[in-house]
Parts: structure tokens; sequence; C-alpha cells
């Protein structure tokens, strides 16, 4: 805004907005602090808030537990395969239908947004029994096929609103100067959509990392990624907040920092074609 | 790095992912597990199993709700997921009978499998044959403060009722001090706050169904029970109870928060060791039963290994399922952890050990296995075998949802009559859709 | 503009999507519907015949099916309710010069990266746990009887959890569309003596309307769908049993794989009727 704005406002936009977000950002917080209590201290009351014997503890009963690494690894894999081959099928079909429009593009569009909405529980047994046969289960390949499939409606739709908003006049000009369909894919088009494609990977990586149903039920020690290492963690007997709290940390760190590190290309990103 | 490189890199990346389909020679078994205490024990163990026979072990550990689920689609689609799979004994003769599950009748000698309890090894198998075999087994009982039984004047019998379960309820109920006088489940669920329903019905002179199968929710006893517990819970239980489970309830005595806990007898190792701050102060007594009423509210399950019909290691599953629910496998946790906290309820020979006589719930526990009897459960004859489930396989779902009726009365979202109402519709509708009827 | 050469080979970049789209529709699609017409019961023996549309009356006409429908319209429809109010007030505020932006952005959208399940499980136990939780000591502070939340509260217990984990995405979106916002507009229309309400309500809202709509287009798809937060908190107790978790009770826990198969038809209509009648909204939107 280019409006000269009091110091005054400013301090009081500060501390609302401050104020909101640890409001919002406190369950994350509180489990990353309860992750270094003791069991005992984690159900303490009153609750202590940061005056406690921090200890790393709980972490370690986690790794003895569980071959955390595995997990993570397998999570990594699943998230970065399916975005990357989502985006291989994605962006093909996303530039055609941004770039050579019909009248059904529409349609395919929303039809393939309306493939999203298949109830999951209600084709388990049918995937399940197509996985067998196939010998999918428990694979990589397997989850990073499911993951892309999930997934790919909207990674074609969060394309096709970004591919729309580069201008058309300097594709035909490119096409006058005699440049092949490859060279206006490679040295027009690609540079002006990589924010657009990099934000859709953004995206999908998170989305693909957080599914729980797919993830879950298709795998048991191969393929098992960090969703299926926390169901292992939600009610052991006694007591178990903190031990929970470390797992539950474990878990989402990776995609936090990832997120923190991509902060300003989410937010410029994720736009759907919604800013015109 | 462009994105043309970035695009190669990953994408080798994924055809390497997708290349690396396990090649592993030496022998490798998978499974499933629930992540109840003894059985991270157990996984603490598999390193000596290791290095004994050189089979690896991988571990699936998941909690109750999703073991079931995973399993039971494994099992059904005939998935081969799993080489040993963790079930209980409510699904062990339903799955044997389907030839599902293979028979566990060429254990070795030295594994001595008539030492395995006989209410355990009845329940766990089908026809006679064993299908599964026992890592622990548990009954349910009564569990009490002896110091604030003390304070109130009171003296626990060893086979309460449910009337004096609720006098001393009554006593030691102190709001003031953060202490209930009585926690119980009541959490939905078949195996949560369904089992514990039931059971509780049992000792009111209750049953699901009568011997033509008709749903009995609507009559007297069923109503008497349910009744009763609410309005115990309603007066003396903890906040919010309608969600409490096994564990919650666990931790809730563990704090010293109830003064008396009715549930599976394996918790009585919980709350006796050093998590528990009220270890030195936990009595024990059999499961109550309403006055006159010959059936106790106690029940029997047990937590067992079975191998998949169509596994690949089936010898090497066998090795690692005697290996488990050997008498050595008891010694060996004995001797790291000391006699309270080994499995317990599986092996006659572990109540004749002398040091386990003098676990201080040992005798109890047994006493309450030996109480229930899964083919007479109730007091009026029942077409079912089975206490605090029914073995057929309608049941899981079927009782879930009318836990959940229940639930939702204990909550206070109905009465208690809207919910045996609507129980008695599920069941029958179930048995219908099923062609019992 | 485009030629035919241009037009085939658009057509033929297209394909994978679509035919692996459609094959990932079709495929389980023709199997549920098969499954829906057999009386299939895994437990007792697979596969024991032909069963008419028995599943499809069994389904609508048990006690639990307009309630799940309801349970369903009343998550999605709260939860889109409160992200899109909270999410516009947040972008607003967000918009504003401050003092470490980046940093509250980021905390403002962390809760978008927790897996479902965690913050299922860290909301049941940690927070909403009637005795130990952080809500039953704040309330115990305060002189109050701590609420048993995913009992008594149920809805509004599992509306919020959800919320919470959809609010950093709705506020990203409206955001973005805050951001384009014509400063100059507004300040003429403040010249002219519009309250900020008015400025709100004639300026700012009509800009917001197409992320306003992708909001709700993509939350409804994903809402539609929610399972790990209701298996993780109530189970389906508790009036809590969406259509979704109906499906899977039916399938998993009754093991009557026609029945839920029956059961998963129902929701893909009902998916599509939500579908089409978004379509309409968001088709008229996005024309533009």
């Amino acid at each position: 805004m280019a409006r000269a704005v009091t110091s005054r406002r400013k301090l009081i936009n500060t501390t609302a907005a401050w104020a909101v977000g640890l409001l919002i950002f406190f369950p994350i917080l509180w489990t990353i602090l309860t992750s270094f209590k003791t069991e005992a201290q984690a159900i303490a009351a009153p609750p202590l808030f940061l005056n406690f014997d921090w200890t790393l503890e709980n972490y370690g009963v986690v790794m003895e537990r569980s071959n955390y690494a595995r997990f993570l690894w397998n999570s990594i894999l699943i998230a970065g395969g399916s975005t990357i081959l989502g985006l291989l099928v994605a962006v093909p079909a996303a530039w055609s239908m941004a770039f050579v429009p019909s009248r059904r593009t529409k349609d395919i569009l929303l039809w393939m947004l309306s493939t999203k909405m298949l109830p999951a529980v209600g084709v388990l047994y049918p995937i399940y029994l197509l996985f067998i046969q196939l010998g999918l289960l428990d694979s990589r390949a397997g989850l990073i096929i499911v993951m892309m499939l999930i997934n790919l409606p909207i990674i074609v739709w969060m394309l096709y609103t970004y591919f729309r908003e580069i201008p058309v006049d300097i594709l035909e000009a490119a096409r006058m100067d005699g440049a092949s369909l490859k060279s206006e894919i490679l040295y027009v088009l690609t540079p002006m959509a990589i924010p657009g494609i990099a934000s859709t990977m953004l995206l999908n990586f998170i989305l693909a990392w957080n599914e729980a149903f797919w993830t879950l039920n298709l795998t048991s020690v191969n393929a098992a990624p960090l969703t299926a290492f926390i169901a292992s963690y939600s009610s052991p007997e006694g007591l178990f907040f903190a031990k929970l709290s470390a797992a539950s940390t474990m878990a989402i760190a990776p995609i936090l920092i990832l997120g923190w590190f991509s902060q300003k290309q989410l937010v410029r990103g994720l736009t759907f074609g919604a800013v015109k | 790095m462009s994105i043309r490189t970035a695009l190669r890199a990953t994408s080798a990346l994924v055809l390497c992912a997708i290349a690396t389909t396990a090649s592993a020679q030496d022998t490798t078994i998978t499974i499933a597990t629930v992540n109840n205490g003894d059985m991270i024990r157990m996984q603490g163990y598999t390193d000596t199993f290791t290095a004994q026979t050189g089979i690896n072990v991988e571990w699936v550990t998941l909690e109750e709700n999703v073991l079931r689920q995973r399993v039971t689609t494994d099992i059904t689609t005939n998935g081969g997921q799993f080489d040993i799979m963790t079930i209980g004994m409510y699904e062990t003769p339903i799955w044997g009978a389907n030839g599902w599950l293979v028979p566990l009748n060429d254990l070795s000698a030295e594994y001595d499998v008539d030492d395995i309890l006989p209410a355990m090894r009845n329940g766990l198998s089908h026809d006679g044959t064993l299908y599964a075999a026992p890592f622990y087994g548990e009954s349910s009982m009564v569990m009490y403060r002896t110091d604030l039984m003390e304070a109130a004047g009171l003296e626990m019998p060893t086979a309460p009722t449910w009337q004096f379960i609720r006098e001393a309820a009554a006593a030691m109920d102190d709001p003031a001090d953060d202490i209930n006088g009585i926690c119980l489940r009541g959490k939905a669920g078949w195996g949560e706050g369904g089992a514990f329903i039931t059971v509780t019905g049992n000792s009111f002179g209750a049953r699901w169904f009568d011997e033509e199968w008709n749903a009995q929710f609507d009559q007297p006893e069923w109503a008497e029970a349910v009744n009763f517990y609410v309005n115990l819970m309603n007066d003396y239980g903890p906040q919010g109870y309608a969600t409490n489970g096994f564990n919650e309830n666990l931790s809730l005595f563990q704090q010293g928060k109830c003064g008396m806990w009715i549930d599976a007898t394996v918790a009585a190792s919980f709350v006796t060791n050093a998590d528990s701050t009220v270890a030195e102060h936990v009595g024990f007594a059999l499961a109550p039963n309403a006055e006159g009423v010959e059936k106790r509210a106690n029940w029997l399950w047990a937590w067992a290994l079975a191998i998949p019909a169509g596994t690949q290691q089936e010898g090497a599953a066998k090795q690692f399922i005697e290996w488990a629910t050997s008498k050595d496998y008891i010694e060996l946790v004995a001797a790291n952890e000391g006699w309270a906290n080994v499995p317990p309820g599986a092996r006659t020979s572990l109540y004749e050990t002398p040091e386990y006589q003098a676990v201080p719930f040992a005798q109890m526990t047994l006493d309450s296995i030996n109480a229930a009897d899964p083919n007479n459960p109730t007091v009026d004859p029942v077409p079912y075998v089975g206490i605090q489930f029914v073995a057929i396989p309608e049941f899981a779902g079927m009782a879930t949802e009318v836990s959940q009726e229940f639930s939702a009365a204990y909550a206070g979202q109905q009465t208690v009559e809207e919910a045996l109402a609507k129980a008695q519709a599920i069941a029958t509708e179930t048995m219908e859709a099923a062609g019992y009827r | 503009m485009a030629t035919k050469a241009s037009r085939s080979a658009a057509r033929i970049m297209m394909a994978p999507a679509v035919v692996l789209l459609l094959g990932w529709m079709l495929v389980p699609l023709l199997m549920t519907l098969w499954f829906s017409f057999r009386n299939y019961l895994p437990l007792r023996g697979g596969d024991l015949g032909w069963a008419g549309f028995d599943n499809y009356v069994r389904f609508v006409s048990s006690s639990a099916f307009w309630p799940s429908i309801q349970a369903t319209l009343v998550i999605v429809g709260s939860v889109l309710v409160i992200t899109l109010v909270f999410g516009i007030l947040l972008a607003l505020l967000l918009d504003q010069p401050m003092w470490g932006q980046g940093i509250v952005r980021i905390l403002v959208i962390a809760p978008f990266f927790v897996m479902p399940t965690v913050s299922a499980l860290v909301w049941k136990n940690m927070f909403m746990d009637p005795v130990n939780g952080l809500f039953a000591h704040l309330w115990r502070f305060f002189g109050a009887d701590p609420i048993s939340w995913l009992s008594d509260a149920s809805m509004p217990s599992i509306v919020m959890i959800v919320s919470w984990q959809w609010l950093p995405f709705a506020t990203l979106i409206l955001l973005t569309a805050v951001q384009s916002l014509d400063g100059e507009q507004l300040e003429a229309a403040e010249m002219d003596g519009a309250t900020k309400l008015k400025r709100f309500y004639f300026i700012i809202l009509p800009h917001l309307g197409r992320a306003i709509t992708i909001v709700i287009l993509i939350q409804t798809i994903f809402l539609l769908a929610i399972f790990a937060e209701i298996f993780v908190t109530t189970g389906g107790a508790f009036g809590t049993r969406t259509l979704s978790y109906l499906i899977f009770q039916r399938v998993l826990e009754s093991q009557n794989i026609g029945l839920g198969s029956a059961g998963g038809v129902y929701a893909i209509i009902l998916a599509n009727i939500v579908a089409i009648f978004l379509m309409r909204i968001v088709g008229k939107n996005l024309d533009n």
C-alpha cells in the first residue's frame, strides 16, 4: 500500500496478527513441548509450559521401537515419486487445455475434479483385490501410482489456471518466428510456468505426505510411510502423551520444515486461478 | 539446477524405488500385532529370537482398531501381507472354520501344548483343532484401592455383588480430592464398552439372543443392567466416561483418580508397576454379579498368534509362535523384568511357579479365568458361544453399532430406553439380513 | 487460433491424464457396482450370489442412513462457513503491514502441514481429554466443570478439529486474492466517505468472489471424504457418523461388502449431486 502507515497502527496490526498466529500454532507448539517432557510431567496439573526438565527420552524410546528412517524414506519416496509422476502426466494435459481449448475442455476439467469425490472406503475392497492381482500390495510403486491418481485432478487444475495466465501473444509471436512446438515449450513456456509448477509440486507433496487412508491400508512393511508409523503410537497402554507427542513431532517435522522454507512460494502460488 | 535435470534425477529416483522390491535371501517373517505393552515388550526380544534361529522379523505394530481393519481385509482377500497375525478369541474360531488359518496341531513336544490353560485352548480352537497360540490371556476382575477402602471403613469381599460395588463407590467417591468412586469402560466399540456392558448384562441375567436368535434388548434384565451402570457411573464415575476405554481408565487409575476399576486382569501388572502412583495400594476381587444371579461380569479373552493359510513362511512362522508363547519366553521375561511382568493367563505351569504365585494378582487372575465359561455365558440358554461377544461373523459390526447407542445414552444424548430400543432394532435387522431368522 | 495440427497434438497430450483418470474411476466403480448387486459376505464364505436391489434397499432403510447424510452435510457446511469467515478476516489482517509478517504467516499456515491422523490424536488426547486435556485444565482454572468434548459436544469438536486443519488453506488462497486488491480503488472509496464496512462489502468481497468459490470447491471435495478425524476421535459415535464412515462400518466392521458397496454407490450419487451444484456456481465464476 502506498499510504504511509502510522507506527501505532502497525503496532496494533502486529499484536493482533501475532496473537492469532500463536493461537493457531499453539497445538503444534504444545505437541513439540510435550515431546520433551516425561510422561508424568506431560499430564501434570497445572500444565507445565516451559518450566520442566527437558528430556530426549521419548525420542529415544520411539527410535528404539520403530525404524523411523525407513518410514521417513518411504514417505519421501511416495510423496516425491507421485508428485513427479503426476507432473509428467499433468503438465501436457494442462498445457493443451490452456492453450488449445476446445468446447469440451471445461467439462473434462470438471469431470476430473469430480473423480476425487469417490469415497475411498467404498472402493477399498476393489482396489485391494486389484492390488493383489497386480502384485502391488505393500510396494512403493503401487502407492506412488495411487497417490498420483488421487491428486492428479488437483494438479491438472492448478496447472491449467497457471498456464492460462501466460499471455498467448507471446506464444503467437514465437510461432511467427518459426519456433517449433518443442522450442515453444522449452524456451517460452517453461520459464514462465516454473513458479506455478513449483507451487503445484509443493501442494501435491503435502497432500501425498498427509494422506492416511490408502497409505495405511495398502502397506505393511516395505512401503509403509509415516502415517503408518503414527498409527502404532495412538493409544498404547498407560501414560503415553509424551511418547505420542514425540512420534507426532517426528512425523510432521520434515514437512513442517519444508513448508517453512517454501512459505513465500506457497503464499504467492496457491491461487488456483483465483486472482485475475 | 535446471528443471530438466531435476526431473531426470527425480524420475531416476522413482524408478529406483520401484525396482527395489525386497530381494532378501534370508528368511524374514512379517508379524502384524497390536500396540499393547506385552507385545511391545516382545518386540524388544526379537533379537534373541533372530540370534537363535537366523530368522528375521518385521513388525507391523498398529493400534487395535487399525489392526483389525488391516488383518481382516488381508485374510478375507487372501492378500498374503502377513506371516503371523495377532488376533483374538473372537476371530480365531470363525477364521479357523473358514480354513483361513494354519492348524497348530503339530507343535513340538517341548512346546507342551497341553500346558495351555484349558479355557484358552478351548476358546482358540475350532472343532478341537488349535488355530492360534495364546500370547496372553485375560479375564476381568475388580481392582480397588486398599487405602481408600480402609479409610472408608469397608472391606472388599473376594466375590462382591454389584450392590456392594455401588456402596463402596459411594464411600470412596471424593470429588474435592479428584477421586472417582469407580471407573468403567463406556467407550463405543464392541471390544471396548460393548464388551463391558455385555458382561454386565450377563451378571444381571440378560443375554443377546434367545435360542431362536431373537434379540433380547427389550427384556427387563437389559434395562436393569444398563440403568444400574448408568446410575452408578453418573453418580460416582469420572467426567466423560462415555469415551473412556481400557487405556483411558488405566491412566486414570495409575494417577490415583479411581477408587475401583473393573477391567481386564492384565491391567493388574500395570497398576502395580512403576508407572503407577498407587502401586502399593491395589487389591483384587472377582468381578461382581447382581444379587441372586449366578453369572459374574467377567469375560474371557486371549491375544493369540495365528498363521494365515496363504503364507510362504509357514515353518518360520511356526518357529516364532513356538518361541513367543513358550515357557522359555516367560522365563526370559521373568529374568529380565521380574515375574510380575510376564505375559499372564496362557499357561498352567506359570501358575504353578512358586515365584509367580507370590505375585499379588496371580491367584485372582487364575480364579477369574476359571470362573468364565464361554459355552454357558448367561443365565438363560443361548444359541451362541462367547461371553463378552457372540461368536458369529456379524457380531463385530452389530455390537459396535449397539455400543455406540449405549455410549450416546451414557453421554446423556438419549435415554437408556431409547438406546435399548435402537439396540433391539439393530440386532434384529442384522439377524434378518444374515438369514438367522 | 489453434491449427488442426496443434489440436491433435493437444489431444495426444491430454490423453494420458484422461485415460488414467478414466481407468482410476471406472475400474473401481464397475467393481463396486458389481459387488453392490451381490450377496458378498467374506466371513461367510465370500460371494453368495445375486442379491438384486436388496443391498440398496437395506442401506437406505437402515436407521443410520439419514442421520449420516445429515452429519455429512453439517460437517461440510460448518467447516466451510468457519474457514471462510475466519479465512477472510485472517487474510485481511495478514495483508496489513506489520513486523514479522513472514513468521506470522508460517504460524498461520502450519496446521495445513499436519497429517489428519496426528492432528486428531493431538486434539483428542492433549486438548479435549476431559481429565488431562488442556481445555479441562483451563476450565477448572476458571472454576468451571470440564466439558467432555468428544461425547457431549461431539459435532462441534470434530468441526473444530477439521476447521483448524483447513483454515490455513482458505487463508492462503484468500490472502493471494486480497494481495491483488486495487489499493487506489479502496483509497478513492475511503475519500468518498465509504465506511469500512461498506468498503468491505462493495469492493473487497466482490473481489474475493472467485477465491471464495475455489475454497468452497476444493474444500468440499476433501471434506466429503474426511475419515481419519472421525475414526480417531469418536469412532462414529455420538451422532458423528458421516456417510463415508457408515460405509466403512458396513464394509470393514460388519464385513458386508455388498451392503457397503451399495452405500458406496449412494455416496457417489451424493457426491455428484454436490458436484453438479458446485460446478454450476464454479463454472459461472471460472468463466470470466
